[in-house]
């Protein structure tokens, strides 16, 4: 089975946002990057997929030349090729996006069995890359899920409703967007990292049309102006906390 | 302006999207009977005569609406909080970041950020026809056997950080947890070190609550938790460090060991439940 999967970098934004001085990004100077979370888990679960039965992870996203580093993260956990849609590190709308990416699809010798999405990146969190990449591609398209099932040409998904789970079914080739909670993703091996330094990675130069989304600045929103009660230090602490539950009525 | 309005009869949150799209022009309700099938009833949405479609910023509208935006090749905005003509707010992040961003060309395609707006009554629905085209629907709705509480509707979640150690030291957390009525909570970190499972996330990409009382026990705050916890109505904060971003967040603080500090708790607890 050739799989496809697509990542997006983020920053790890700790404990607090900070904007670059234009207030158009997050300022990332002292941070690391990463995937966004539900990505993990699409990389892993393709993984596992192609560790049980045979075939292909190919790993792509679209971002800066720095974008190389979560490719080759991925690639040590067992993708086995990355796609780099290189941008000068300028912002892309949803729209922008999925059409790279489906042009790079396209662009593929041979078409993916399964194109695995997180349901929404990290940071700009549109919900709509992945559906779009599949209505341009004429593939169904099931999205949210917490557990695939694949059988005889066909993708049984499970999404979570709240106390129940809905059920549902997709013909291959088709794309789905998942969720953290699909599966426990593995931290690299150095092996796996090693072998990642060796995986061949295309680098394909993009520049972005017009947005139809067009940012225009970032705004960390108002704190609530909270300022914490101390309740006490260590165990003495202990039967203040009671009186404030009881005073809540939760105790 | 025409606004078009998708509902789910009995949600919140699209009682919250009516109101919003109330304040945008005049408003038609639309809801689809029968199975949900996403692609279908966007193709039916995406047909109606609007110059905005508005849904609520749910599993199911944010995705309707990225089905429309797909159909129509149009932009959509996710999580709108505020609209001024084609200038709209949105929430990234999980609600950590605002935008504002312009919003080209017409229909304008919204979903409202959940609790950002007051909610309507949900009145006047017309029930819209789609055809089954032949794309994904649910095909069935599996009931979970629930144990316990569930951390969704829990009145009070403990949770437990990076500072709670080991999967084991989440025996203290279980206790208060179990001695409150409420259920157990952990951020991430904990999940990816496979400590709890990840129904016990608490977080952007987690479970968002809603409790009364969150106490969050060794938990420094990353926004990544703080998008899930801030639904909470107070938030007890047990940390060692006084300088942890969860402090900002907080409405009350003890400042301590929390493998100290919990049990403490527990024992109180304990005395004066009798």
């Amino acid at each position: 089975m050739r799989i496809l999967v697509c990542v997006k970098r983020v920053p790890i934004t700790g404990g607090k946002m900070v904007l670059s001085e234009d207030a158009r990004a997050l300022e990332t100077k002292h941070l690391g990057f990463t995937i966004s979370p539900h990505e993990e888990c699409a990389v892993e679960e393709a993984v596992r997929i192609v560790e049980a039965s045979g075939g292909e992870v190919v790993v792509l996203t679209l971002g800066p030349a720095e974008a190389e580093e979560q490719l080759r993260d991925c690639m040590a956990i067992g993708a086995d090729r990355g796609i780099l849609l290189e941008t000068q590190g300028e912002e892309w709308d949803a729209q922008a996006t999925a059409g790279a990416i489906v042009d790079a699809i396209r662009g593929e010798p041979e078409p993916f069995d399964l194109l695995l999405f997180g349901n929404e990146s990290a940071d700009a969190a549109g919900y709509q890359v992945g559906i779009r990449v599949a209505h341009a591609l004429g593939v169904p398209v099931v999205t949210g899920l917490k557990k695939i099932e694949l059988g005889e040409g066909r993708a049984r998904c499970e999404r979570d409703v709240g106390g129940a789970r809905d059920v549902s079914e997709a013909p291959l080739p088709a794309l789905l967007t998942v969720l953290e909670g699909l599966n426990l993703p593995r931290y690299p091996s150095v092996p796996g990292r090693l072998r990642a330094k060796q995986k061949p990675l295309a680098r394909t130069p993009v520049t972005p049309p017009a947005p139809q989304l067009e940012m225009l600045r970032l705004l960390v929103p108002e704190g609530q102006g909270k300022e914490a009660e101390l309740l006490g230090e260590g165990a003495g602490a202990a039967q203040r906390v009671v009186e404030v539950m009881q005073e809540l009525g939760v105790a | 302006m025409n606004v078009v309005c998708f509902v789910e009869p009995g949600d919140e949150l699209s009682a919250q999207a009516v109101g919003f799209a109330r304040s945008l022009g005049s408003v038609r309700t639309v809801a689809f009977d029968g199975a949900y099938q996403p692609a279908a009833w966007a193709r039916s949405l995406a047909a109606q005569e609007a110059d905005a479609i508005v849904a609520a910023g749910s599993d199911r509208g944010n995705e309707l609406l990225a089905h429309v935006g797909a159909i129509l090749d149009r932009p959509v905005a996710a999580n709108v909080t505020a609209v001024d003509g084609d200038v709209i707010t949105r929430q990234r992040w999980g609600g950590s970041l605002l935008e504002e961003a312009r919003l080209h060309g017409s229909p304008q395609l919204l979903t409202v950020a959940p609790h950002t707006q007051p909610a309507t009554e949900i009145s006047d629905v017309e029930t819209l026809q789609a055809e089954d085209d032949g794309s994904p629907k649910v095909l069935e709705r599996v009931e979970e056997s629930s144990t316990g509480v569930s951390l969704r509707e829990a009145k009070v979640v403990v949770g437990g950080g990076r500072g709670v150690g080991s999967a084991d030291g989440f025996a203290i957390i279980e206790e208060l947890a179990g001695l409150l009525g409420g259920a157990v909570g952990c951020s991430r970190v904990v999940t990816s070190a496979g400590w709890r499972p990840h129904t016990d996330q608490v977080g952007q990409t987690g479970t968002k609550i809603s409790a009364d009382l969150y106490v969050a026990c060794g938990i420094s705050g990353a926004t990544q938790h703080v998008a899930g916890a801030k639904g909470a109505k107070r938030i007890l904060a047990i940390n060692n460090d006084p300088e942890a971003p969860i402090l900002a967040v907080a409405d009350y603080a003890v400042i301590g060991d929390l493998h100290e500090v919990v049990p403490a708790i527990s024992a109180e607890l304990r005395k004066a439940q009798g």
